[in-house]
């Protein structure tokens, strides 16, 4: 069951995963820039119109974690196919969705004059008090609509592609062996990931994709009544599903690259299935940490969310970063800049996740909900963990062994590790101040924290630009495997 | 003075540490090369030991941090008690009452006119007390005792649109009860 397809890439797939890769690594700089564009606003260093701060904030949050699912999509397929049969065609047709979507979501936004943020929480893309249309909210939803269906599609193969060789998710996930002590062979790390990954993102883009289409109606039609508390439920368990999920894709990189750098296999075991099972449950359910706030809510919902939110951080700590721990320790790993940076974005995943699950208490929520600690914490494990993960895995692809370990690959690790960590530390700082997020123009006495933060993201910028450029610039000698 | 943010802070950025530290350690250790199975057996142990820690801890904290929540507050009868109702509309608050005296429990009746707002109460250090989301179509009680007189600042806390970083409004918490509670 197990052996293993590691015949070259058919053509069409290896272009299909390269082209994945350099438009993420293009986007990835071009949003940095957008944001490095709104500290600088908040810094008072340029002047922004409101109306255009928000709109580069839609575009940014939207743009980011789009971005990052595609990246992500293609860690998942690359190593994923070398299990099962997945349709290359599928990864045209989600690249042509995506695209499409993208320009609908850029006309809606810089056309249009939408600037209801990435979460569009209803009923804002159709109150806007004229500050845009209902043509331009339209258009940015039926983007990300677009944008969703070829995920959707996407997940559906990998689904069925998995299906079709273990027959059941509960065997995919290794329950027979966890639960019934079945001494059959244990399912692959990278089945078990993507086999949750599917599970969990079919249901948030079915979420997504229903939420998108009631409002599009009620933008047309507004006697069709909705409700915006659960419009509300419908975007946080789309939204939060969604990103965490990247994160869940990008690592598989690091279980099958870390073996291959160390020597030593990452063997699956009770332990790591019931991390995954467990994973799988929690990231759908501890969404109403985006809602404690939210005082109509049970309060059922509420203390479960919290602890739910602390347990979701166990399997990640213990299985997954200490695991990796474990694999590099006393290995005689091979450091090059690949090796490095999937073991930095480990740490980056598992000590961005401390303030976030702090957070995800309903007391410390109550003085840090929708400040800048938010935008603190998943800036540090998207930033030091996920894009850390995927331009390892990049790196991977195009970096031959002889070519070691440059002293420009040195310099754009350690820049970017330091921007990355200042830029979202100065975030904390300025959400224990209380200084609220998604402000366009900041009080006199936050300025300084968006200075200092301002020059961490120019490092960030310039550590990236290097990371992409040399990825895209070494693209003809990638790997064919 | 020692508010909830920097215990917060200073929590997360100890265990933070905790986590860059095995990292460090970790990478500092990995030129040397040792066979697997010795690594192993010591690095399971020594999970089991971090998993415990980490569960015991998870329940304390959950234990020690969910007895008083924000929601339902149970009233304080020997307190002075006010309602004052809230209505967020882009871009301002309307306050039945922007002013009460301190030491009064005050129950809130947040909602929204139009979109989502956040009602955020600022002190005059810029320390946000607390909060609760303005919903259209639902009403929020949010109940907070001002025990400081001085000026206070309602700021929203939930993208409204384009002038969402320019909804502030006073609020005053005065020594003495005043005519408009009268
Ligand atoms: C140079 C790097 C980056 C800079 C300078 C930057 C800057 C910013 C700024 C200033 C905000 C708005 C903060 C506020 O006032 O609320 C923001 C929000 C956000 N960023 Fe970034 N960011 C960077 C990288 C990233 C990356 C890599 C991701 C995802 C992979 C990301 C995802 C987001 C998201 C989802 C939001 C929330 C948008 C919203 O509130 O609607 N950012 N970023
Ligand atoms: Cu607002």
């Amino acid at each position: 069951m197990n052996n293993l397809n590691l015949a070259p890439l058919p053509g069409s797939a290896r272009t299909g995963i390269l082209t994945y890769l350099s438009i993420s690594a293009v986007v990835f700089l071009l949003m940095m820039l957008v944001g490095l564009t709104m500290r600088l606003a908040q810094a008072g260093w340029i002047g922004l119109p409101p109306d255009f701060f928000y709109q580069l904030m839609t575009a940014h949050g939207s743009g980011m974690v789009g971005i990052s699912g595609l990246a992500a999509s293609a860690v998942l397929w690359y190593f994923l196919r070398r299990y099962v049969e997945l349709t290359v065609a599928v990864l045209w047709i989600n690249l042509g969705l995506f695209l499409a979507g993208v320009v609908c979501v850029l006309g809606g936004i810089f056309v249009g004059g939408f600037g209801g943020a990435w979460t569009f929480l209803f009923p804002l893309p159709s109150t806007s008090m004229g500050v845009w249309g209902i043509w331009a909210a339209a258009f940015f939803m039926f983007g990300m609509l677009l944008i969703g269906t070829g995920f959707l599609i996407f997940y559906l193969d990998v689904a069925r592609a998995i299906l079709s060789k273990y027959g059941s998710i509960p065997r995919a996930l290794g329950w027979p062996q966890l639960f019934a002590n079945s001494d059959a062979p244990m399912p692959p790390a990278t089945i078990v990931a993507a086999t949750m990954v599917f599970v969990v993102n079919i249901m948030g883009i079915v979420a997504g994709a229903v939420v998108l289409a009631i409002m599009l109606i009620n933008l047309f039609i507004p006697e069709f009544a909705v409700d915006a508390l659960l419009t509300k439920n419908l975007i946080y368990f789309f939204g939060h599903v969604f990103i965490n999920a990247t994160i869940y894709q990008a690592v598989i990189a690091v279980y099958e690259l870390l073996p291959e750098y160390t020597g030593r296999p990452w063997k699956v075991n009770k332990v790591f299935l019931a991390a995954w099972s467990a994973s799988s449950l929690m990231v759908m359910a501890v969404y109403p940490h985006h809602l404690l706030m939210d005082f109509a809510m049970p309060t059922w919902a509420m203390v479960v969310g919290q602890i739910l939110s602390y347990a979701n951080g166990i399997p990640l700590v213990v299985v997954t970063a200490y695991g990796a721990l474990t694999i590099v320790h006393k290995s005689g790993i091979r450091w090059d800049i690949a090796s490095s940076l999937l073991f930095l974005s480990m740490f980056g995943w598992a000590a961005g996740v401390i303030p976030a699950i702090i957070d995800a208490t309903v007391a410390v929520n109550n003085v840090m909900h929708n400040t800048m600690w938010v935008p603190g914490h998943f800036h540090f494990y998207l930033l030091v963990g996920l894009v850390a993960m995927l331009f390892g895995f990049m790196f991977y692809l195009v970096h031959k062994e002889e070519q070691g370990s440059s002293l420009v690959d040195r310099s754009a690790f350690w820049t970017y590790l330091v921007g990355s960590v200042g830029f979202a530390g100065m975030f904390l700082v300025s959400g224990m101040n209380s200084v609220p997020r998604r402000w366009a123009a900041h009080l006199p006495e936050w300025v300084t924290y968006s200075e200092i933060a301002s020059v961490f993201a120019v490092l960030i910028v310039i550590g990236a630009t290097a990371f992409a450029l040399r990825f895209i610039l070494r693209l003809p000698q990638a790997r064919t495997v | 003075m020692n508010e909830i943010q920097d215990s917060v802070f200073i929590l997360s950025l100890v265990l933070m540490a905790m986590v860059l530290s095995a990292f460090i350690f970790v990478a500092l250790k990995s030129a040397h090369k040792e066979d697997y199975a010795r690594v192993q057996p010591n690095a399971y142990r020594l999970r089991r030991i971090l998993f415990g820690v980490i569960v015991v801890g998870g329940i304390f904290a959950t234990i020690g941090t969910t007895r008083s929540l924000p929601y339902d507050v149970q009233h304080n009868r020997n307190a002075q008690q006010a309602a004052i109702n809230v209505e967020g509309k882009q871009w301002y608050w309307g306050l039945s009452q922007d002013s009460v005296a301190k030491d009064t429990e005050v129950t809130f009746n947040v909602s929204s006119g139009d979109v989502n707002h956040g009602f955020g109460i600022y002190d005059s250090d810029l320390r946000l007390l607390a909060q609760t989301q303005a919903m259209p179509g639902y009403t929020n009680k949010l109940v907070h005792t001002f025990d400081r007189p001085g000026n206070y600042q309602l700021m929203c806390l939930e993208y409204c649109g384009l002038v969402h970083h320019g909804m502030i409004a006073n609020f005053t918490v005065t020594e003495t009860v005043t005519h408009s509670e009268l």
